[in-house]
């Protein structure tokens, strides 16, 4: 890999100088190669056999397309593509417009309480996925306490689905609308109303064509998201049939792990083309940002505000209104028949799912994958971003870096069962360990983590580097004094993103966890899957104030952060 | 700047990127305690001729030799030199005194030959004061001072200069030439700098090093590059030029529009095409004799008052429609009643008339 | 050492409980050990299975793989070139079958397995997998929203598909429950082939939606959220005793049933611990043990009345043909799914 050409002077002219690599350059080297290893253990050769088994049959034996020819000749399976694409489309458009108006409330308009709005927003955040569909059957399921409003419809099917799936990617919609939404200059505005432009004119020629790629962006993340989720299907989805659910059915309630791969595969597809399209509208609104544009300030108008802050109550109060439902229903002793209050639910030990050490074992594993996750993120990152040599290699890394974005956790599972479970892999000793959890976690979430830590390190001076050379400093010496201090605000955001997130998701552990590593949210899905919904929803508001603890941490240590090196931050 | 031994020695340097050559064939010598400045636009190849030097980007092929050893394929950290940037790269969250230690601190010197250094170099600058700030607290001119000391910490052979004026106020800028220029002159180290900007060349280099697309188009003191520059080009880059399409009309003489004009015409043989070039400040309004050479009247089209002097914008039937600027003294204008509209005749002397073939 | 004298007395061993205990003794000195054990008993009795073992093995550490019958089998199936587990304690003898076939599961006769029914016995000698208890589909009635809504008392299965009970009932989905499909092969031995999906058309028509698990739609009538979930008759009691509005009813025509079985997993490492584990589970203390919750155990005698458990319970126990149902199990499972589990045929 390293070839220390010695330095005799060659005598034609022409001859191509080869570098000499110093001790530095071999060390930054093989870094890049631990990373790129780490990178293809975690992704690729996972993927790779979990496509390869999606063309084997249960022998392992080569088949072709055998195993999708008899997906698509089977209706039950492959019309719930038709079922996954048709919810994901209306959910997308619905948390679309609900986010857009209330992003556009929060930046556009003079309502009150915008922080507070702002806040409740974040809330889906704090739970798996499942918490929506649990508190959508205490409050419009057949003992709902608002069945009333279904007019006779069934929570249970596309209407739970859809109403689940967009409040819990609601947030994340919104973080993306809201970016969008700030950077519209404000001197186009100016010029519209020198114009004497409508108001509603100047909404469409100027708001919406301004945010129009952030749209986009968060439209495709919504539709990824909703699409590859599993929570919500499985929670509330009844009889109906969706990729994320059928991929577990086969998989765990048949055994069929050929056919839970072909599936896998399906719901790949539509998740790497959509990223893909996102990726590319992303490149765009780069350009659109590097304008040196003014903020924009807006002046109140009585009429916008009182509608606009009558929308955002509403929303704010269905958001508090899902989890106080299921922190009420947790802490009652039967529902609906004894309302009585009661801490029974939280006795996980004699229920299914793990018991209280689920809920540990949730912590130590959201802790590892913080501390873990953000140590290879981020020095990966750095060698992306700020290594030398290997240019094509450093490319490389950081498109691999991107492709867990676009791959649903549970296609990650199971490729993650092929991949380890097998003896003849080295690594099979992290099988049915808190390790492989970690790893999973760390992988499915690495892209967001390295692309807030390529973003840090872009906004630290390049020549950083140069001057540590030129001082004869090692690279990991400048790293440690300089970078990592500098990127500490950022560091931290990857770690408490990293601890949330592990904490919260079932699909990319769900195939994956071991009876000694049973998660929180895993056992979530279990006592809900076992018909203990309350205690299911207990574990869920658990995960939650984990997780708002967490923050309020991470908060607490960003402040202090920011008060010791506020003398270099100056300006 | 007597004659002294060679420093450094670049042979033959190319460097390409994929397609794009950046640096074409660049030899060049630097002497011994010299201070050298590359000048050209951006994009002319005097920054990645810097850091070939440097070793961060090395070339594609050909030989930098520094004080006799062949240095072409060592990784910056087996060289000899110290770089001061543009952004001044200082470390933000280290004091002043731990940026300016940095280096001294990884080759294991001990504690208190370190303080002694880092004081030694903070005098040199005039920040003695400023040692327990972080950069973020000094102005753009006392944070370029911090990265010069960091950069001479380690008494390098040799100082790398790249740009560091540019990110500076004008007023700051002017006031730092000098201190670079003196601090220089006081450690006599061998020093390069990058430019893009004429005057700072011109005020501070021992010699010029004028780049464009990648080859040196000349190499000369400031005065030689300002009075006889090699190419258009230069002559172009380096303060302000007149250029008028002209043809030779024999040996001696070039024909501009209806002129003839008496000058040098080396190289070149009638009929040629070629371009005349003649500075503002050497068209001459004044001390002409009857019978004087080069004499044309010409019709003054405009005046700009630029505070020290007026600049001309002389035009005329004579020169079919070309216009040239000529620069005259407030006295003079004020004392010949120069006005627009003014029929003015003007000398043209022949040993400043450059002749530059049509490109 | 020791544990070759221990293998090679086993004989003996088998002979009397004293020597048991005896050769338990040396071989916990030796063997301080921890066994994985996957399971999919319910997770609050696994502390007293565990308690109960230590009682007499105390130095075998049980290490509990709990989950629902689908996912253990699943996990074991994917393990299959790699087996994490020592023993299999508590999964349906349907999976233990199919795990035999795929040749996962080691023949051990355990010391007194013939004391235990035949029933409870793979008749393979030796024997692959012993029963524990069997466990028995019934239907869990919610009085108090059967009365709102109206609905009269169902008696049999076929009551199920009449129109009254339209979107009213709750089943497991065959394809991950256990209870789903002892339920579905025990319609199709009961109302032969023909008669049996025709009875399931029939049901599917009132079928408001399948469960994943099987536990759940009587936990689902308990709350309210059925009025009728079919289920288990253990999961029947639980929630009765709990204080729920139910009614277990045993269909008349007879509940289909599956055993909680145990076996020892090919390839472990620690054969000698897992032989006394399994020699423990089939123990008249161990019966006792099962006997909490399940009326019907695999030492004969044992089995007291369970409190809430539905009178005549046993004798509607079906003759079930668990070879049937195992070899026929994927071919039903595919045929169940192309019949009910689209949306396009769901009503």
């Amino acid at each position: 890999m390293t070839d220390t050409v010695s330095t005799t002077i060659t005598t034609s002219p022409a001859a191509p100088i080869r570098p000499t690599l110093s001790r530095d350059d071999i060390i930054m080297r093989l870094s890049m190669g631990a990373i790129a290893i780490f990178l293809i253990f975690a992704i690729i050769l996972p993927l790779y056999t979990m496509l390869s088994k999606s063309f084997e049959n249960k022998a392992g034996d080569f088949i072709g397309l055998q195993n999708f020819a008899e997906y698509f000749s089977t209706p039950a399976l492959f019309l719930s593509i038709f079922n996954s694409l048709e919810i994901s489309i209306i959910a997308t458009f619905i948390v679309l417009i609900t986010a857009f108006i209330y992003g556009y409330a929060l930046t556009r308009s003079c309502i009150p309480l915008k922080r507070f709005f702002r806040l409740v927003s974040l809330v889906p955040l704090l739970t798996p996925s499942l918490l929506g569909g649990i508190s959508l059957v205490y409050w419009f399921g057949n003992q709902g306490v608002a069945k009333g409003l279904l007019m006779g419809e069934k929570i249970y099917g596309p209407i739970g689905i859809t109403i689940g799936s967009s409040y819990w990617v609601f947030p994340h919609v919104l973080m993306i609308v809201i970016t969008a939404l700030s950077i519209t200059d404000a001197r186009l505005y100016e010029a519209a109303e020198s114009l004497r432009t409508s108001k509603l004119k100047t909404f469409f020629t100027v708001t919406l064509p301004g945010c129009k790629y952030g749209l986009i962006s968060a439209g495709f993340v919504a539709f990824t998201l909703i699409f590859t989720d599993f929570g919500v299907p499985k929670v509330i989805g009844g009889n109906y049939n969706m990729l994320a659910t059928d991929i577990y059915k086969q998989v765990i309630g048949q055994q069929n792990f050929q056919m839970g791969a072909v599936v896998s595969v399906v719901l790949l597809i539509p998740a790497i083309i959509a990223f893909t399209v996102d990726r590319i509208v992303q490149r765009k609104q780069v350009a659109l940002l590097s304008a040196r544009a003014v903020p924009y300030t807006p002046k109140s108008d009585m009429m916008r505000d009182t509608v606009l802050f009558l929308f955002c109550l509403i929303v704010a109060i269905i958001i508090l209104g899902m989890v106080g439902m299921a922190q009420y229903a947790a802490l009652v002793k039967f529902w609906p028949y004894n309302l009585t209050l009661t801490l029974d639910n939280y006795n996980f030990d004699v229920m299914d799912g793990g018991g209280w050490d689920a809920y540990y074992n949730s912590i130590r594993m959201g802790l590892y994958t913080a501390f873990f996750g953000t140590i290879v993120i981020f020095f990966g990152a750095y060698l992306v971003e700020k290594g030398r040599g290997f240019g094509a290699g450093r490319t490389a890394l950081h498109m691999i870096a991107i492709i867990p974005l676009a791959v649903p956790g549970m296609v990650l599972g199971l490729a993650y069962i092929f991949f380890f479970n097998n003896p003849a892999n080295p690594f099979n000793f992290i099988y049915g360990t808190m390790a492989i959890l970690v790893l999973a976690s760390v992988t499915h979430f690495y892209t967001v983590s390295h692309l807030t830590a390529v973003t840090a390190l872009k906004q630290m001076d390049p020549e950083f580097e140069s001057v540590s050379q030129s001082l004869k400093t090692p690279f990991y010496k400048t790293f440690s004094r300089v970078t990592v201090p500098v990127c500490m605000p950022a560091i931290f955001d990857v770690s408490i993103y990293l601890f949330m997130n592990a904490m919260t998701t079932v699909s990319a552990v769900v195939f994956i966890y071991a009876s000694d590593t049973t998660l929180a949210s895993i056992a979530v899905l279990n006592m809900d899957d076992a018909g203990d919904i309350a205690p299911a929803a207990a574990m869920a508001l658990m995960i939650a104030y984990t997780c708002l603890a967490a923050r309020g941490i991470h908060a607490v240590i960003t402040w202090q952060l920011h008060k010791k090196t506020q003398a270099w931050r100056a300006r | 700047m007597s004659q002294q031994e060679t420093f450094l020695k670049i042979q033959n340097l190319f460097k390409k990127f994929g397609d794009f050559t950046a640096l074409q064939d660049v030899s060049l010598e630097v002497y011994e305690g010299e201070f050298v400045c590359f000048l050209g636009p951006s994009g002319c190849g005097k920054t990645t001729l810097l850091r070939a030097i440097a070793g961060l980007d090395i070339q594609t092929s050909g030989h930098i030799e520094q004080d006799g050893r062949d240095i072409s394929a060592l990784p910056p950290s087996e060289r000899d030199f110290g770089i001061v940037f543009q952004s001044y790269a200082l470390f933000p969250n280290l004091t002043i005194l731990k940026n300016v230690s940095y280096g001294l601190e990884n080759v294991k010197m001990p504690k208190a030959a370190i303080d002694a250094r880092v004081t030694e170099l903070l005098e040199l600058v005039g920040l003695n004061d400023q040692g327990i700030k972080y950069p973020a607290q000094l102005s753009g001119g006392q944070q370029q001072r911090v990265a010069l000391a960091r950069a001479m910490a380690m008494s390098p052979g040799l100082l790398l200069l790249d740009e560091p004026l540019s990110a500076l106020d004008a007023r700051v800028r002017v006031h730092l030439r000098h201190e670079i220029k003196d601090l220089q002159r006081t450690l006599g180290v061998t020093t390069i700098m990058v430019t893009h900007d004429q005057e700072e060349a011109l005020t501070m280099a021992d010699r010029i090093v004028v780049m464009n697309d990648g080859v040196i188009e000349q190499i000369g003191t400031p005065e030689e590059i300002y009075s006889n520059p090699a190419s258009a080009f230069v002559a172009d880059f380096i303060g302000t030029m007149n250029f008028i399409p002209g043809k030779v009309s024999g040996t001696g003489s070039v024909l501009v529009g209806g002129a003839s004009l008496n000058c040098k015409t080396d190289g070149f043989k009638e009929g040629d095409s070629v371009v005349v070039a003649i500075r503002p400040e050497d068209v001459n309004a004044q001390d002409m004799n009857e019978g004087d050479e080069n004499i044309i009247e010409l019709d003054v089209k405009y005046l700009e008052f630029l505070g020290s002097f007026y600049r001309a914008d002389l035009g005329g039937d004579v020169l079919s429609g070309h216009e040239l600027y000529a620069d005259f003294s407030v006295n003079l204008v004020r004392r010949k009643n120069i006005e627009i509209g003014s029929k003015l005749p003007v000398r043209f002397p022949a040993q400043f008339i450059q002749l530059y073939s049509e490109s | 050492m020791k544990i070759k004298s221990f293998k090679s007395g086993m004989a003996r061993w088998a002979a009397g409980a004293t020597a048991g205990v005896f050769a338990a003794l040396t071989v916990s000195a030796a063997l301080a050990e921890d066994l994985t054990v996957y399971t999919a008993v319910e997770a609050e009795d696994l502390k007293k299975y565990a308690a109960k073992f230590n009682e007499s093995y105390p130095d075998i550490n049980i290490k509990w793989v709990r989950d629902s019958t689908g996912v253990v089998t699943a996990k074991l199936l994917a393990e299959k070139n790699n087996p994490q587990a020592d023993v299999v304690w508590g999964l349906a003898a349907t999976s233990l079958m199919l795990l035999k076939a795929e040749g996962m599961t080691e023949g051990y006769a355990p010391a007194g397995v013939d004391k235990l029914d035949k029933k409870f016995v793979d008749s393979a000698n030796p024997p692959h997998w012993t029963g524990m208890d069997a466990w028995i589909a019934s239907v869990c009635v919610n009085t108090v929203e059967a009365e709102a809504k109206g609905l009269p008392m169902p008696t049999s299965w076929k009551d199920l598909t009449k129109p009254v009970y339209a979107g009213h009932v709750v089943m497991p989905n065959p394809n991950s429950s256990g209870t789903g499909f002892l339920d579905v092969s025990s319609w199709l031995q009961m109302f032969g082939e023909g008669g049996g999906w025709d009875f399931m058309d029939g049901l599917h028509k009132n079928i408001a939606w399948y469960t994943h698990s099987g536990s759940k739609p009587c936990k689902q009538a308990a709350s309210g959220e059925t009025p009728i979930g079919i289920s288990f008759a253990f999961r029947g009691a639980k929630s009765k005793a709990k204080g729920a509005p139910l009614e277990i009813i045993i269909p008349s025509e007879g509940v289909g049933w599956d055993m909680e079985a145990t076996a020892i997993v090919k390839g472990t490492k620690k054969l000698a611990a897992a032989q006394k584990l399994v020699d423990f589970t089939v123990t008249m203390e161990a019966n006792e043990m099962y006997n909490k919750g399940y009326a019907v155990v695999a030492y004969p005698g044992v089995a007291k009345p369970v409190e809430h458990y539905p009178a005549g319970i046993l004798d509607a126990m079906i003759d079930n043909d668990f070879e049937y149902a195992a070899i026929n199990r994927k071919a039903i499972l595919a045929e169940w799914q192309k019949r009910y589990d689209s949306k396009s045929e769901a009503k």
